[in-house]
C-alpha cells in the first residue's frame, strides 16, 4: 500500500506562480485582514497615552507623525484598507451570486483601483515630511 | 532499472523446462521492448516536432523507486495528440512500468485527472498544443499525480477519501413519494435546465485536489460532493422533506460554510461546472432555510 510522504513542492505555497486570480484574491484578503486586526491593537498603545494627560497624547501623535517611516506606513495602511474594502465588496457580490463569471476581472479591478487611490493619496500623506 | 527476479538454478526436468519457457518469454519481452524503442527512434526521426514529457515517478514497493523522482521521455508530436496520448506513447515505447489510470479517453469516465504543468487537467481532454505558449507544441510538459491525495504509484492516487465525501451526500435520487400509476417521474424543462450543469460531474476529483480548504480539512465535503448535493436538493421531484434532509447535510459545520470562494475548483473542472456558483447558491438556501421572522 501507499504511504504518505513529503511530496515537496507539489502541494505547497512554493507554487505561488501557478495561482489563479481567485486564489490571489483570497491570499490578499487574508493578509490585509490580519494587518488590519494588528492595526486595531496599535490603537491601545497610542490611545492609552490619553489616560496620562491630554498633552502626552498630543505629543505622542505629533512625535509619531514627524517620523518619515510612519508616513510611509500610513500609505501602506491605506493600501491594505482600500483593497480589503474593495475585495470585500467583490465577495459580497460573490455571496449574492452576482457576476461570478467576472470574479477574476473584479479582482483585477480592485487591485487597479487600490493602486490608483494609493498613488493619489501619497502627496497628502507625505506632506511636510519630505 | 530491471525489476525481474534473478532466475534460480533448478534440478528437476519439469522445472527446467518451465524455466526455459520463462527465459524465452523474458527474451521475447526484451526483444519487443527493443523493437518499440527502435520504433520510437524512427518516429522521433520522422516527426516534425517532438516534446519532452517529464513524468513524476514513485513506487513504494521497489526500493530503487521509493524516492519520488522525475523521468523524461522524448515524444514525437502527432496532430490532435492529448496529454494522455503522450503518456501512453511513453508507456508503450519506453517504459511499460509507467502507471496511470485511463479508460474512456473521451472525458467521460473521469479516471485520468492529472496535475499537468501545475494545474489539474483531464489527460484525455487536454491537447498538447494548448499547453504551448502561442498555440504551438510546448518544449516540455510536466505531469504529476493530483496534489493533496496520497500517491499509490507514479500518477495513480488514492481516491478513497474523495469517494467517501461523495457518498456522504447520498448521491442518488430519492423522492418523498412516488407518483402512482406512472413509472416515469417527469421533470419540468426549467428544473432540468437548472440542474443540467451539476449533473455533468464525472467524479474525476480535479476540483477537490485544487481546493486549498479541502487540502487542510479532511472533513470538508469538497466541491464535487456539494455539487452532487446541489443536483438533488434542487430537483423539484424529490419533495420538501427530502430537501430538508439534504439541506441538513449541506449545512453541517464542514459543509458549504467551509468554502472560501477561491474559485480554484471552478477553474479546473473539466466539465465546466460552475461549482462555486452552486456552492454559493446552497449557502443562500441554507440561510433562507434557517431565517425565521416571528
Ligand atoms: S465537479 Fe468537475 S472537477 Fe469535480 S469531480 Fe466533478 S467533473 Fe471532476
Ligand atoms: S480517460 Fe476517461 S476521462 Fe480521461
Amino acid at each position: 500500500m501507499s504511504q504518505s510522504y513529503d511530496r515537496g513542492l507539489v502541494e505547497d505555497f512554493g507554487r505561488w506562480r501557478e495561482f489563479s486570480a481567485g486564489m490571489w484574491a483570497w491570499v490578499f484578503h487574508k493578509f490585509t485582514g490580519w494587518v488590519l486586526v494588528g492595526y486595531l491593537f496599535t490603537h491601545i498603545a497610542v490611545l492609552s497615552t490619553a489616560t496620562i494627560s491630554a498633552e502626552a497624547y498630543t505629543q505622542t501623535i505629533v512625535g509619531l507623525e514627524s517620523l518619515l517611516v510612519i508616513r510611509f506606513l500610513e500609505v501602506g495602511l491605506l493600501a491594505v484598507a482600500v483593497f480589503h474594502i474593495l475585495n470585500g465588496l467583490r465577495l459580497l457580490f460573490v455571496d449574492l451570486g452576482v457576476g461570478l463569471e467576472a470574479q477574476d476581472k473584479s479582482f483585477y479591478a480592485s487591485l487597479a483601483l487600490t493602486g490608483a487611490i494609493v498613488v493619489a493619496s501619497v502627496p497628502t500623506f507625505l506632506a511636510g515630511a519630505v | 532499472m530491471s525489476t525481474q527476479v534473478t532466475e534460480q538454478e533448478t534440478e528437476t526436468e519439469e522445472q527446467s523446462s518451465h524455466q526455459r519457457r520463462r527465459l524465452e518469454e523474458k527474451a521475447e519481452r526484451a526483444a519487443s521492448r527493443d523493437r518499440m524503442r527502435e520504433r520510437a527512434e524512427n518516429d522521433l526521426d520522422e516527426a516534425d516536432t517532438t516534446f519532452t514529457l517529464k513524468v513524476f515517478r514513485y513506487d513504494p514497493e521497489i526500493p530503487e523507486k521509493e524516492e519520488p523522482r522525475f523521468d523524461t521521455f522524448e515524444v514525437p508530436f502527432t496532430k490532435g495528440m492529448t496529454v494522455l496520448d503522450s503518456l501512453m506513447y511513453a508507456r508503450d515505447h519506453y517504459d511499460s512500468s509507467l502507471t496511470f489510470r485511463h479508460s474512456c479517453r473521451q472525458a467521460v469516465c473521469g479516471s485520468d485527472a492529472l496535475f499537468v504543468n501545475g494545474t489539474q487537467h483531464l489527460g484525455c481532454k487536454t491537447q498538447v498544443v494548448d499547453l504551448g505558449d502561442d498555440g504551438g507544441v510546448p518544449g516540455e510538459i510536466r505531469v504529476e499525480p493530483l496534489p493533496h491525495q496520497e500517491v499509490v504509484k507514479d500518477l495513480v492516487v488514492d481516491m478513497e477519501h474523495f469517494y467517501d465525501q461523495m457518498e456522504a451526500v447520498e448521491p442518488y435520487f430519492d423522492a418523498d413519494e412516488l407518483p402512482d400509476g406512472m413509472e416515469e417521474q417527469r421533470q419540468t424543462r426549467e428544473n432540468r435546465e437548472k440542474i443540467k450543469m451539476s449533473s455533468r460531474c464525472i467524479w474525476c476529483g480535479a476540483c477537490m485536489s485544487s481546493c486549498n480548504v479541502a487540502a487542510g480539512n479532511n472533513e470538508y465535503l469538497g466541491p464535487a460532493a456539494i455539487n452532487k448535493a446541489y443536483k438533488f436538493a434542487m430537483d423539484e421531484r424529490e419533495g420538501e422533506n427530502r430537501k430538508q434532509e439534504r439541506l441538513e447535510i449541506i449545512e453541517q459545520e464542514h459543509g458549504v460554510w467551509r468554502c472560501q470562494t477561491q474559485f480554484s475548483c471552478t477553474e479546473v473542472c473539466p466539465k465546466d461546472i460552475p461549482l462555486t456558483e452552486h456552492i454559493q447558491e446552497l449557502k443562500r438556501e441554507a440561510v433562507k432555510n434557517n431565517l425565521k421572522f416571528w
